[in-house]
């Protein structure tokens, strides 16, 4: 229990008539592994978006590293180590990457709102900086504009930008979405390295992928939590192969 | 290039800029018979610059930023008028009255569409117009605010009829107000607002204060917009109705767009360039100004800055 980093009890999201999320609990201990998995429509990116902020809950509560944040904006429950990655890349599209990690990095130092120095002045900034363009392989494309970036790199930067922001708990939203077989293994090493003490709870519709890097997972069906339990246990649910794994289409 | 020499060396000043600089710097003395065009020029470069600051960097359109010139315009005027003729002290006091102006208009701006602003900041403008025009006792109303005189600056140089001090002022306030935003965009909080006008729900994402931030670069270009109102009154020696004008937010949009958003410079370029355009074809067809000002316009749009500037690269595919 006081292990516990993240957890959300009885979260309710509805638009109009339709229940996107239907009496969600969640409970994410330090260091885990996680994954949240279920078909299209499952409410999966609504329950993100109801974590981080960007949607506020019609019932329920968050709780992050013990203190309630289902009030707080979306800026202040990252400054407290609640950070995402997006399905589709949201990136700045008129910035390098070096300028983009540099801005972030200044941004968790809390010298965002510095004005007089110039970006990159400080050397925590630029040594954190080419310590992410390294882990990310960046480095060799830092100064092109992120417009101009091939796909996978893309999906990097993205990643990046989110562990620049020193997560507590990292909320993957799939991350080799639409990433060629090429360039795949370049993401899954960074998935894989990400630092053991940080809860990574990860959305994905690659099984591959899921099994080889969850520990527990959660299944969500209709917006509402199906079942519970290690890799071994879903798979072998039958409920979860009848509404999930059975349906063909988990490449979706 | 490793990443830190290249963030060491990003914001630096270029060589080419300091040279320009001193070129401009001394322009009153090189064309001394031409020091009211100069001083005039200047201050419409300092409102673009202003303008940039939000629309180049932050990415928030507006059609009303006179709202913000006339302002310091009238300020200035009054202030110089009723309380004290001391022209920097006149300065600050128009930079504070649009600067609070700019903080209570950036709550309207903060959320909504690109429509919505424009709506909201066009009617500002017009609004604040019909004030000064009601307000004919302080204001003069249409026949605007005449009889300010301005005392010396610094205590010192006396405003000439030639216009030089007054070229000279309104340069070296522009200069160290482009001094100032060369740091600030290429500081963290520079990049945070490229960060915002690039990508609002990622700027959320990284923990990046986007109403907070913008309610500061909204008051500061309301501030620096003020500061070029206030030069204008102080240098004429007038403010009328036509500094609140549709026409002034207008011009300032199309000289931004002309010089190129999101570089501090293309406020400069965008005056000087409007400002030959029209003195020149103005000279040549007084009545069809617009006209020609418009297909250029038109052009530069659909071709675009870069090939219209290249004419050599004009046969060649893109």
């Amino acid at each position: 229990m006081s292990d516990t980093v993240l957890s959300c009890e009885d979260l309710v999201k509805r638009f109009g008539g339709i229940t996107a999320t239907d009496h969600v609990s969640l409970r994410i201990p330090r260091g885990a592994r996680h994954a949240l998995i279920g078909p299209n429509g499952a409410g999966k990116t609504t329950l993100i978006n109801l974590l981080t902020g960007v949607l506020a809950p019609t019932q329920g509560r968050i709780q992050l590293l013990g203190e309630d944040i289902s009030h707080l904006p979306p800026h202040q429950r990252v400054h407290r180590g609640l950070v995402r990655t997006f399905q589709i890349n949201q990136l700045f599209e008129g910035l390098t990457p070096l300028q983009t990690l540099a801005m972030t990095v200044s941004q968790h130092l809390g010298q965002g709102g510095q004005w007089w120095q110039a970006l990159g002045k400080s050397d925590a900034v630029i040594q954190r900086c080419e310590q992410l363009l390294a882990q990310f392989h960046l480095t060799e494309v830092m100064n092109q504009a992120n417009h101009e970036l091939a796909y996978g790199k893309r999906r990097l930067l993205e990643m990046a930008i989110a562990l620049a922001c020193e997560p507590r708990v990292l909320l993957l939203d799939e991350p080799v979405a639409g990433v060629p077989a090429g360039e795949r293994e370049e993401l899954l090493q960074t998935v894989a390295a990400l630092p053991a003490d940080v809860s990574v709870v990860l959305i994905e519709h690659d099984m591959d992928l899921v099994f080889k890097f969850a520990h527990s997972m959660t299944v969500l069906v209709q917006g509402a939590v199906l079942t519970e339990g290690t890799p071994e246990d879903i798979a072998a649910d039958p409920r979860v192969r009848e509404v999930y794994l059975g349906h063909g289409d988990s490449h979706g | 290039m490793s990443a830190a020499q290249r963030l060491r060396t990003m914001g630096q000043l270029r060589l080419w800029e300091v040279a320009v600089w001193i070129l401009l710097l001394a322009l009153p003395l090189l064309l001394p018979t031409h020091a009211l065009l100069i001083s005039e020029i200047t201050i419409i470069a300092l409102f673009a610059m202003s303008l940039d600051l939000i629309l180049g960097y932050a990415g928030i359109v507006s059609l009303g930023h006179a709202a913000f010139f006339g302002m310091g315009a009238y300020n200035a005027a009054l202030f110089a008028k009723h309380l004290n003729p001391d022209p920097l002290t006149g300065l600050v006091v128009a930079m504070a009255f649009s600067g609070v102006l700019g903080a209570v208009c950036s709550l309207g701006v903060l959320r909504g569409s690109d429509l919505t602003r424009i709506m909201v900041t066009l009617g500002v403008a017009l609004l604040l117009q019909e004030l000064a025009n009601k307000l004919d006792g302080l204001t003069g109303g249409a026949d605007g605010l005449q009889g300010v005189v301005m005392g010396p600056v610094f205590g010192h140089f006396e405003f000439d009829l030639f216009g030089q001090t007054a070229a000279w002022y309104a340069l070296g306030i522009t200069l160290l107000v482009f001094v100032m935003l060369r740091r600030l965009v290429h500081s963290p909080l520079g990049y945070s607002l490229q960060a915002i006008r690039d990508n609002r729900l990622r700027a959320l994402a990284i923990g990046i204060p986007v109403h907070a931030r913008l309610v500061v670069i909204y008051t500061l270009s309301a501030a620096l917009a003020g500061l070029a109102g206030g030069l204008q009154a102080q240098t004429t020696g007038f403010a009328s109705l036509d500094v609140f004008g549709f026409d002034r937010s207008a011009d300032v949009l199309l000289m931004l767009v002309i010089g190129g958003t999101g570089w501090l410079w293309g406020g400069l370029i965008g005056a000087v360039v409007f400002k030959t355009l029209h003195s020149v074809i103005s000279a040549w067809t007084p009545q069809y100004w617009t006209f020609w000002l418009g297909l250029f316009l038109v052009l530069l749009m659909m071709v675009g800055r870069e090939r219209l500037l290249r004419p050599w690269g004009w046969g060649r595919k893109s």
